[in-house]
């Protein structure tokens, strides 16, 4: 078990930076998620922290000591690819057993360690099964097996579900999590899958463009984004904004827009200037005859109970979720109300959130 | 636009009925979707109402013409397939135009533009009309694809999957902008899916098809509320509903006959365990930001329930569940209709 912390990490690939200077402490037991697009620089970490790829600059420590130049066999980490490749010509049993055997584990040893990871997997009626007559789920239960029995410090895994279809990866991702429940071991997961990572994550580390915008539980970086980038990364439907041009100032609670006023948390920020946006998540937004802000209804999405209406306004499409026995008609011009305690209030210039009583809510994660 | 039918049509590959006597009514300026799993019949139907294969028996017919024998080209017909097939050394502009040059319905160049234009606009891509169709975003790609079958006025657009390729983003938009279009236009399309939030968004009905049998057709609402079997049931709702035998849970509501309970998230409500029968343990708290999905076991069962993201539970919890008006199956899977159900709902 271990905790793995990154430190001033750079990494340049000839002239582009793939990673931008990102710190951050992975604690002994977590689940740990990078998300982020192609190309923000996930990977590159995860491959810096296994030892695949040297950084440029910065340190990365386990457990405490450096290893930031040590190689990936010297470092005790499973890694865990997007593809997986089993021996075909192996059985379940030997494919587990291969990593113990190459490290000369005892024959008696092997077999207890490869009978207790088959065990955790609930796989152990498949271990005499040759590998190339399973289905893709056992055969990735097979490959993490071989992960898992070498008992390392921290797994690290890049998409390992990216190849499957969507309700499959749905099942991988709750078996992940539950094995992740049963043996506990200090995990980093990398995905640019926002819903895997919501559903896995202990924390959650969101990158752009080789910066790490920001660290937290999945419901802190929902409620409470730091960025323009991640209330729009983060949310499905993501985060809806309304740009204005205004002033605000620390203690005032309400934002004009056009004509509107609209409540928002109170500011804590000395004032700021210029173009403003106020983001609302989808069930923030309701309709209301006596709205401030007018929409024309752009369409509606129904999805069993409820449904996604979206509406345009001046000053930017908004998406607001409702019951699915709210009638609305396309075109109809609708005005909207806002939840004051969950709005979010950005700098749209640079994207970077205003703080507010918004960030004083405490979140479970 | 036109009504389209089919009426009893039966496809065979070899000793295989990709489709078994089916009929599908669409009427005039209808989006229906069907819904199905691979190797459904869905593909096999759209391939027949556009001509590609021609039924062993029954009838297609457009615009209450029969057109079962008759070939691709006489069909007045507009395709798009899932996989955008752009002429790659065309501009996009050239791409769009291309139906309106063919030989068979050539119209003048000042008409040709104008509808470019019209449909350029519609689908948001008149700023890259120059550009070389390879020279495009996949989702740019897609859009001239549906553009090339719009600039047409065909009786039907037939679509297969034409989403499927784009991104999780990009395919919520184009499914948005899709069904605006479409409503706008007043177009007759016929789209086939695996996507059931595809269809549930996007139909004004929904075709759950299997085994090339029509399984059900209505609203996406009534499909949803009013499953006729436990199929259909599981063919939509995220994530899926959970199907139970009627004496897991204490069930007194529950017709005599019903075997199997089908309970969708929102009917089962989570309660804190009081040492009950219905005592179940939470395994996994799924976060989706403005919900969270618990998954929770009861004896050698897995159901997933919902709860408000704010809420206490965790994992190892032990909980207790409540149906709250679910729905009940028989024996062969049925759904039994039961009284007062009418009351809600639509």
């Amino acid at each position: 078990m271990a905790q793995i912390r990154v430190e001033n990490l750079r990494k340049q690939f000839g002239g582009f930076t793939a990673v931008k200077d990102s710190t951050f402490t992975v604690d002994n037991g977590i689940f740990f998620v990078m998300l982020g697009p192609s190309g923000c620089g996930k990977t590159t970490t995860l491959r810096m922290i296994a030892g695949l790829e040297l950084p440029s600059d910065g340190r990365i420590l386990l457990d405490g000591d450096e290893v930031t130049f040590q190689r990936a066999s010297q470092r005790d980490i499973a890694f865990v690819f997007q593809m997986f490749a089993l021996y075909p010509h192996l059985n379940v049993r030997r494919n587990i057993a291969y990593p113990l055997r190459s490290q000369g584990v005892s024959r008696a040893e092997t077999r207890v360690r490869v009978e207790e990871t088959a065990r955790l997997l609930r796989i152990e009626h498949l271990l005499s099964r040759s590998v190339s007559g399973l289905s893709g789920g056992d055969r990735q239960r097979v490959a993490l097996g071989r992960a898992i029995v070498r008992r390392p410090k921290a797994f690290l895994m890049d998409e390992p579900l990216g190849a499957l279809d969507a309700e499959f990866r749905r099942l991988m991702c709750g078996e992940l999590r539950q094995l992740h429940d049963r043996i506990g071991a200090t995990t980093v997961y990398v995905t640019h899958d926002q819903l895997e990572a919501m559903a896995l994550a202990d924390r959650i580390a969101i990158m752009n463009q080789g910066v790490v915008e920001q660290i937290g539980t999945p419901q802190e970086v929902y409620d409470q984004p730091a960025s323009m980038f991640v209330a729009d990364f983060i949310g499905s439907p993501p985060m809806s904004f309304l740009r204005f041009e205004g002033s605000v100032r620390r203690g005032e609670t309400s934002v004009r827009i056009g004509e509107a006023i609209v409540g928002v948390p109170e500011l804590r920020e000395e004032g700021v200037q210029g173009p403003l946006a106020l983001g609302a998540r989808p069930e923030h937004v309701t309709l209301a005859d006596d709205g401030a802000i007018r929409g024309q209804v752009f369409g509606a999405e129904y999805l069993g109970t409820t449904q996604i209406v979206t509406l345009d306004t001046r000053h930017g499409q908004v998406k607001a979720r409702m019951p699915a026995s709210v009638n609305v008609r396309l075109g109809e011009n609708v005005g909207l109300r806002f939840h004051t305690r969950g709005l979010a209030l950005f700098d749209a210039a640079s994207g970077r959130a205003l703080r507010s009583a918004l960030h004083e809510v405490t979140t479970h994660g | 636009m036109a009504e389209v039918r089919l009426d009893g049509v039966t496809k065979r590959f070899g000793d295989v009925a990709a489709i078994d006597d089916l009929s599908l009514d669409i009427a005039d300026g209808e989006l229906l979707v069907l819904l199905g799993p691979t190797g459904a019949g869905k593909t096999t139907t759209l391939r027949m109402v556009a001509g590609l294969e021609r039924p062993d028996a029954g009838r297609v017919e457009i615009g209450g013409q029969d057109v079962s024998i008759e070939p691709p080209a006489v069909r007045d017909v507009a395709f798009v397939f899932q996989q955008y097939s752009l002429y790659p050394h065309l501009t996009v502009y050239d791409n769009l135009a291309f139906p309106l040059r063919s030989p068979a319905r050539r119209l003048p160049e000042d008409q040709v533009r104008k509808r470019v234009q019209d449909v350029a606009a519609l689908l948001h891509i008149e700023s890259k009309l120059a550009n070389k169709a390879t020279r495009l975003s996949g989702g740019e790609m897609q859009r001239v694809a549906i553009g090339r079958a719009l600039v047409r006025a065909p009786s039907i657009y037939l679509m297969d999957e034409p989403l499927s390729s784009l991104d999780a983003k990009l395919r919520a938009e184009l499914r948005l902008e899709l069904k605006r279009i479409q409503v706008e236009l007043g177009a007759t399309i016929l789209h086939v899916t695996h996507d059931q939030i595809e269809a549930m968004t996007m139909a004004s009905r929904i075709g759950v098809i299997a085994e090339g049998r029509l399984v059900q057709i209505g609203t996406p609402r009534e499909v949803y509320e009013r499953p006729n079997n436990q199929y259909v049931a599981t063919q939509l709702g995220t994530p899926p509903i959970n199907l139970i035998p009627v004496d897991l849970l204490p069930a007194p509501r529950a017709p005599r006959e019903a075997r199997m309970i089908g309970a969708r998230t929102e009917q089962l409500r989570i309660g804190a365990a009081n040492g009950s029968t219905n005592r179940a343990v939470l395994r996994w708290v799924e976060h989706l930001g403005d919900q969270n999905h618990l998954h929770l076991e009861i004896g050698d069962r897995k159901l997933t329930t919902l709860a408000d993201p704010h809420s206490h539970w965790k994992a190892g919890d032990a909980v207790s569940l409540e149906l709250v008006d679910p729905l009940y199956f028989d024996e062969a899977g049925v759904r039994i209709d039961i009284r007062g159900e009418n009351a809600h709902g639509d």
